[in-house]
């Protein structure tokens, strides 16, 4: 798993009066000038170039530091955090000794969490909801977009719930709009908001061409659904919330987390989805992250998916069946039936992407999405390398 | 205590009952019913729960209570988005309606050299040329076509044998074209041809202009020879060789091949299955034999017995299945169109399965002599002395006069399937077509008495059919998904 923020830091010579500071990372010792004065600089070897906001060094290269001068702001960091590099953003608060990593450029798993607010309380939420004045977040973030590679390919906006924030939800999006056009912005949402034709109406404006939000439906029944989300009404809202966005010719991406609760009727929910939202751009059928609200509702939640394979391979096949474009993410390959796998993809985000001891000599390991960290209290007792 | 609540704290809503949404059942068997909701979707349910159903005292916790809600049979006060999904799915299925006329079948020829009785139409030997079209009447009928509000145009050359009249193909294919730089719209040509004219000119023009070649094939040498006898009697060699040679010069999956079913055909399914096989094809289309033309006057349509052509069907459709079982994809065409619906949010484009009728405004027919027909059969009827479906002539009268003519509402209002008698009752009506100018030609009424319906009786059998295989054999769903989802 990788560390993507902490409080472990050693802060050198900034300013009292410093809160706060957003920077991209550099490691070219030749950057030119005038992007210096906004970037911190990453010390790796070589005497560091002057310039630069700020420069930062692994605990292992703190050494290096000791060229600059006494008035250049520095930053030690734990070892953990060596896989920074060129074009990452970082958010660095030196009252609290804290980083965080809001971009790393290389990767395909960037994700901005918008908000802690949610008007859904999901069973198995994996980022509980907290009724928190969180609106600094939103500053943030577009402070972050200009500072990322245009050539992004993939950049997701999660929560809490994004559409909760309103207006700041659209001003995010148009600033990705105009400084990310060519990135997929992919959105989780529970799609309720757009039960609003004009909230839908206005997403449909900001006029990115590769936007696509994702919507969970637990079941195709309104009880269950709103069970599963601790909502009234929720169902309702989600339904006409991927109608109106789909009326307005915008992508959506179903999700169905399959637990407990959901697995008995997800060839049912399979045939509604084929039925009633045939135009809906992709389906996923996910695994359970064992995080969050997951682990005191465990018992509720939990089933080992070999149990439910025969609902799985049911759902999937005929949804595939019908033409409609279906994922499964977060399954171990040697978990699904064997028809499914060429369905399954990598879906865990490299952070917290990890493999278990028995992987250890499984030929299939590279083409295996392998499990969350947090797979470590509970995962099958059927994983099995393939030899 | 808990943040969460439990799954009964959002059941409370469902102690008020429930309200039932328009739905049809019919008996499937001893034990099961077949319910269809508004928009075509079924559940197989026993006697008892849909009895429980209909009284309002169906248990809010059992697993039919959520399949019958999640279908749009019933609706509770948790949740009130069935209506618009409802209506979605309606409106969806009668989307084609919307377009209006995509199919116009060209009669350039009455003329053959085939001499087949059960044909269709009234055949004329291939000397006389006044049964050709002219290029003015084609002219006129091109207008026409160009006045549909149709995205899609496909205009379908038949006859007699079309290719007797190529000059007259070649004429409208190219007008066509040019009218079509001003339309835009996305045209489409077929052939309907024995092949065996087909020639190396034919073959180029169709290459050139991307026309579709359909043919007939009616199973095994002896029995194709016997039922389209010509001089020679070299049908089945001159097809074979003309379906090969065709898919040679324009592709495989340019050609089709539709059978007629007769006498002879009913003790062969099998082997007629096999014929398409063996010539490459991967569907066929089990026909029954149409009760027009030269097939009633010859008698061969009376002395057909429904329940023998439906044992012909139902050998036949056995057989594909445990073939496509075996793992190899063969699909039975008309299955495919009843299972379109049954499966799909998607209606066909087949005009004896649509309700409205699909006459004059799906498919309409511009006679060799200008005269203009709802459908085919409708011409064949006044190829008999009754001009019911005649709407009009190209050269005398409007587009508006054609498609506002009562002999095409009349028949498209009264035979309608959902106010039709019997029909607004039958479970099985989504999935049925009205088929006016059928039971005109068989009662002389165009809704007709659907008892003594061969149309009834035929779509009724297959249905029950294929729900019965479906329920009964989860692999039987799984090929039939296929076959609708090629």
């Amino acid at each position: 798993m990788l560390k993507l923020g902490g409080t472990d830091l050693e802060f050198r010579n900034w300013p009292a009066d410093r809160e706060k500071l957003i920077a991209r990372v550099s490691d070219q010792p030749h950057r030119v000038r005038p992007l210096r004065e906004g970037e911190a600089y990453l010390v790796k070897g070589e005497t560091p170039p002057p310039g630069f906001r700020c420069y930062l060094a692994i605990r292992s290269h703190a050494d290096l530091l000791a060229g600059l001068s006494d008035d250049e702001m520095q930053v030690v960091l734990p070892d953990e955090y060596d896989y920074l590099a060129d074009g990452d953003v970082v958010r660095l608060i030196p009252g609290q000794n804290r980083i965080r990593v809001i971009y790393r450029r290389r990767s395909r798993h960037n994700s901005f969490l918008t908000t802690e607010r949610c008007n859904n309380y999901c069973l198995m939420c994996s980022q509980p909801p907290r009724e928190i004045d969180d609106s600094w977040i939103v500053d943030e973030i577009l402070e972050t977009i200009p500072l990322m590679d245009p050539a992004t390919a993939e950049i997701g906006l999660t929560g809490g719930e994004p559409t909760l924030l309103g207006a700041d939800f659209f001003r995010i999006l148009k600033m990705l709009a105009a400084y990310l056009p060519r990135t997929a912005i992919h959105i989780l949402s529970n799609g309720r908001q757009f039960a609003d034709p004009d909230f839908a109406q206005r997403y449909a404006e900001v006029g990115h061409s590769d936007m696509m939000v994702g919507i969970p439906i637990y079941s195709d029944v309104s009880t269950v659904h709103d069970y599963v989300v601790q909502a009234d009404g929720a169902f309702d809202e989600t339904i006409q919330g991927i109608l109106n966005l789909k009326r307005l010719r915008q992508r959506v991406e179903v999700r169905v987390v399959v637990h407990k609760q959901t697995y008995q009727r997800l060839p049912q929910l399979a045939e509604f989805l084929a039925r009633n939202l045939t135009f809906v751009d992709h389906i996923a059928l996910m695994g359970l992250e064992i995080t969050g609200f997951t682990k005191p509702n465990r018992r509720d939640l939990w089933i080992d998916p070999a149990d439910y394979q025969s609902e799985l391979y049911q759902a999937a096949t005929l949804l595939a069946g019908h033409r409609m474009h279906v994922s499964i993410y977060n399954h171990q390959l040697c978990l699904l039936d064997p028809r499914l796998m060429p369905l399954a993809k990598k879906s865990i985000s490299d952070w917290k992407n990890e493999y278990m001891p028995e992987c250890a000599d499984c030929r299939e390991m590279n083409s295996c999405g392998g499990f969350f960290s947090s797979a470590k209290l509970r995962y099958s007792d059927h994983i099995k390398p393939f030899l | 205590m808990s943040k969460f609540r439990p799954l009964t704290a959002y059941e409370e809503p469902l102690r008020d009952g429930y309200q039932l949404l328009p739905f049809r059942f019919t008996r499937l068997d001893d034990n099961d019913y077949v319910v269809t909701n508004q928009a075509g979707e079924f559940l197989v349910i026993d006697r008892s729960t849909l009895s429980d159903l209909v009284r309002h005292e169906l248990p809010s916790t059992g697993l039919a209570y959520n399949d019958l809600k999640s279908k749009h049979v019933l609706t509770d006060a948790d949740s009130s988005v069935a209506t618009e999904l409802l209506a979605l799915k309606v409106r969806t299925k009668l989307r084609r309606l919307a377009d209006f006329t995509s199919l116009h079948l060209f009669v350039v020829s009455l003329r053959c050299e085939h001499s087949c009785p059960y044909c269709q139409v009234s055949r004329q030997s291939d000397d006389k040329l006044a049964f050709d079209m002219t290029p003015e009447t084609a002219d006129k009928a091109l207008e026409l076509v160009f006045r549909s509000p149709s995205p899609a145009l496909k205009i379908e050359f038949q006859g007699g044998e079309p290719l007797l009249n190529f000059p007259l193909i070649r004429h409208v294919v190219l007008k066509a074209e040019t009218l079509n730089q001003v339309a835009g719209r996305d045209l489409q040509f077929v052939i309907a041809t024995n092949l065996a004219l087909l020639d190396d000119e034919v073959l180029d023009f169709c290459r050139a202009h991307d026309v579709l070649l359909s043919t007939s094939l009616d199973g095994p040498p002896d029995l194709h020879n016997l039922n389209r006898p010509r001089p020679g009697g070299d049908s089945y060699e001159r097809t074979v060789r003309g379906i090969h040679r065709a898919r040679g010069v324009l592709g495989r999956d340019r050609v089709s091949a539709l059978m007629t079913t007769t006498q002879a055909s009913l003790p062969r399914a099998r082997e007629i299955i096999d014929e398409y096989i063996r010539q490459g094809f991967d569907g066929i289309f089990l026909r029954a034999l149409s009760p027009y033309g030269f097939a009633i006057k010859t008698k061969s349509f009376t002395a057909y017995d429904m329940e023998k052509w439906l044992g012909f069907y139902f050998d036949g459709l056995d057989y594909i299945l445990e073939m496509n079982k075996a793992g190899h994809f063969f699909a039975e065409h008309y299955a495919t169109t009843i299972l379109t619906k049954m499966l799909t949010p998607f209606d066909t484009g087949y005009v004896d399965l649509m309700s409205p009728a699909g006459i004059g405004i799906a498919a309409v027919v511009y006679n060799y002599d200008g005269n203009v027909y709802a459908s085919d059969e409708g011409r064949m009827l006044a190829e008999m002395g009754d001009t019911t479906f005649r709407l009009g002539n190209v050269h005398n009268d409007q587009y508006e006069d054609i498609f506002l003519s009562d002999n095409l509402l009349q028949p498209l209002e009264e035979s309608f399937a959902s106010s039709a008698p019997m029909c607004s009752d039958c479970a099985f009506e989504p999935w049925c077509g009205a088929d006016p100018v059928f039971h005109y030609a068989t009662q002389g009424d165009f809704v007709g008495r659907k008892p003594e319906s061969a149309f009834c009786t035929r779509h009724m059998a297959i249905v029950r059919r294929l729900i019965t295989m479906m329920r009964d054999d989860e692999n039987a769903r799984d090929i039939f998904l296929r076959w609708v989802n090629p």
